[in-house]
């Protein structure tokens, strides 16, 4: 389905996808090991008496994990959806150009040094992810642009350099931080502080509000860069204002949650077979879907095997992949 | 209709030339590759009239045409539009003003066919995000110029090589162009639709005041419905001017190396291009090359 991109048809749809995200979130609120009823969430939600059982498990345990949660699952679902428009390629994910591998390294780097480093653990992968942004640009530049393949290229031999890398760091961390880092690898929302959420909010929300400005750029880029220069785009310029934001909702999500895979893959494809290819529409789809997604998720990681928690990237993983069959055999590319 | 009456419907009387002309000056452009020089060149061509870029391939017909777009900065010479040196022009405006419909356009997603001729608004957006009503008028108009309507919602991935050059010249006029460049329009499209097409482009020329330049390989169509031709081989233009001064057996023949004889068209009569196969009837040969 292809709807055209006006602004009724935009409001349309951030307003049904706005109440999928409200629903989602009431369901994370409520279900976990311990199960809360509607009123008991709403009173957690409002109460005042910060003792309650309830505001304790809704504000203080579930609220800012299912917060992070939103975000992380926004930011990947934006940061696919536009790699996958800049590199002309619906296989392109937010990981496809190495950031996370960049993160994952400044990660385990700080866990391997230890004491005060440890403790700025989000703050290196961070670092890393931009570090890795930066050098693949540079790789990636062919007169002054860049040329969708050679970015690519130059993306998934940064990724595969790291990845090496990362195997050698971790042969020389004690058994103990290996297995909490193969579980961080796959995506970990649990270690979330109101901080954390402080700070990645207006973030990625500001990434995300930028990405939309250039989304009808985005839509004529598509055509082919010759096509798009001859629209009047200004092809370079949009193409590292887009590779900046998208390496910058990448970076800040995989330091906090740790590499959430499929998502960024999935997002934009669903929300394309429902609304069409323009970003005028489609990057609200992505924001609001992913992070309905991924809240769903996360509450399945924490309920399906309670009180263990399945690594959540498993889970959008499983559940991803038939939703996706599905729909591929329903509607059609 | 035929091809006469729809030439003598059209015909319009060129302007008259002026120091700022409203007209596209291509003044002594140089453009060089690697391994292939174009120019000097120099042409002008005015709105109400029809230009075709002629000649062999790798000639630099399409060199030519990007340079007058204003997208190949030319190491010599100027190219301007209505008095305005189009390399100096931001990218944005230029796109209000110069529409190119090239040969070689990419078919990446699955566009529907009125989101793809849509796209020719985006220079009219500017500050905008959202298409207005005036451009959907604009994109309906340019669906009903280039025969489409009946496909405006097929996918651009399920239509035919000769729909999709429809829609990409429908695109192109979706811009609004003062400027209207076309690099083989016509190149996958049956005889219907060649003349069609060109009627079309002869209409809007002279009822919008666009100025036309198009590259093509079909020299009869050219013959047919050009005002100027300029025929261009290895890098320069050897001949510019009317059909009957340009279309000569004898110059074509060493242009394109192959014999090629030029007679009339008995409709309307205007050069037409006919191959020498077979042994020549000498007599019929003579005739040709004083026709």
């Amino acid at each position: 389905m292809s709807l055209p991109a006006t602004r009724r048809n935009v409001l349309i749809v951030v307003a049904g996808l706005t109440l999928l995200l409200m629903l989602a979130t009431l369901a994370a609120l409520a279900f976990g090991s311990v199960h809360l009823s509607l009123e008991e969430v709403l009173s957690g939600l409002n109460g005042s008496d910060a003792a309650s059982r309830a505001v304790i498990i809704v504000r203080e345990l579930r609220l800012p994990r299912v917060l992070l949660a939103g975000l992380v699952g926004a930011a990947l679902a934006v940061s696919g959806t536009v790699l996958q428009a800049l590199l002309r390629n619906p296989l392109a994910d937010p990981y496809v150009l190495g950031i996370s591998s960049g993160a994952a390294l400044g990660e385990i780097t700080a866990l391997w040094l230890g004491g005060l480093w440890a403790a700025a653990a989000p703050l290196m992968a961070f670092g890393g992810a931009m570090a890795t942004m930066t050098w693949v640009y540079l790789l990636g530049r062919r007169r002054g642009r860049l040329a969708s393949y050679t970015l690519l290229l130059a993306g998934v031999i940064t990724a595969s350099f790291l990845s090496a890398v990362i195997l050698f760091v971790l042969t020389l961390l004690s058994t103990r931080d290996v297995r909490g880092t193969a579980f961080w690898l796959m995506g970990d929302l649990s270690v979330v502080t109101n901080a954390r959420v402080g700070i990645l909010a207006p973030a990625i929300l500001a990434a995300i509000v930028g990405l939309y400005a250039l989304a009808k750029h985005l839509n004529v880029l598509l055509l082919g860069d010759s096509e798009a220069a001859h629209l009047g785009v200004p092809v370079a310029g949009v193409e590292t204002a887009v590779f900046v934001l998208a390496s910058l909702l990448t970076g800040l999500a995989v330091s906090v949650s740790g590499a959430i895979g499929y998502l960024g893959l999935l997002v934009p494809h669903v929300g394309r077979m429902l609304v069409g290819s323009d970003h005028r529409l489609l990057l609200p789809t992505a924001a609001l879907g992913g992070a309905s997604v991924l809240i769903l998720s996360d509450t399945l990681a924490r309920t399906v095997v309670a009180p263990l928690e399945l690594p959540v990237g498993a889970v959008t993983a499983v559940a991803g992949a038939p939703v996706f069959i599905y729909l591929l055999r329903r509607t059609g590319p | 209709m035929s091809i006469r009456t729809i030439r003598a419907k059209y015909a319009t009387r060129p302007a008259p030339v002026q120091a700022a002309c409203a007209c596209l000056r291509v003044d002594t452009v140089v453009y060089r590759y690697p391994h292939f020089e174009l120019g000097p060149a120099t042409f002008e061509a005015r709105p109400g009239e029809l230009v075709a870029l002629v000649g062999p391939n790798g000639s630099g017909k399409t060199t030519l045409l990007e340079v007058a777009s204003g997208h190949l900065k030319p190491s010599q010479g100027f190219v301007s539009l209505d008095g305005d040196d189009l390399h100096r022009l931001p990218p944005a405006t230029r796109a209000r003003r110069v529409g190119l419909a090239r040969q070689d356009t990419p078919l990446l997603f699955p566009f529907t066919v009125r989101e793809f001729i849509r796209h020719g608004r985006h220079p009219h957006l500017r500050g905008r995000l959202f298409e207005a009503s005036e451009d959907e008028e604009w994109v309906q108009w340019a669906l009903e110029q280039a025969s489409l309507t009946r496909l405006a919602g097929r996918r651009v991935t399920e239509i035919s090589g000769g729909e999709f050059q429809r829609a990409v010249l429908a695109r192109t006029l979706a811009q609004r162009p003062r400027l209207l460049l076309l690099d083989e329009p016509t190149a996958n499209l049956d005889i219907r639709y060649q003349i069609e097409i060109l009627a079309l482009l002869r209409r809007l020329s002279a009822t919008e005041g666009l100025i036309v330049v198009l590259v093509t390989h079909e020299l009869n169509l050219a013959g047919e419905m050009a005002d100027r031709i300029l025929l261009l081989e290895d890098g320069r233009v050897v001949r510019q001017g009317p059909p009957e001064e340009v279309m000569r057996a004898d110059e074509l023949s060493r242009v394109f190396n192959t014999r090629v004889a030029v007679d009339r068209n008995p409709s309307s009569g205007r050069p037409r291009i006919t191959w020498v196969t077979s042994a020549p009837d000498a007599a019929g040969l003579r005739r040709s090359q004083q026709g």
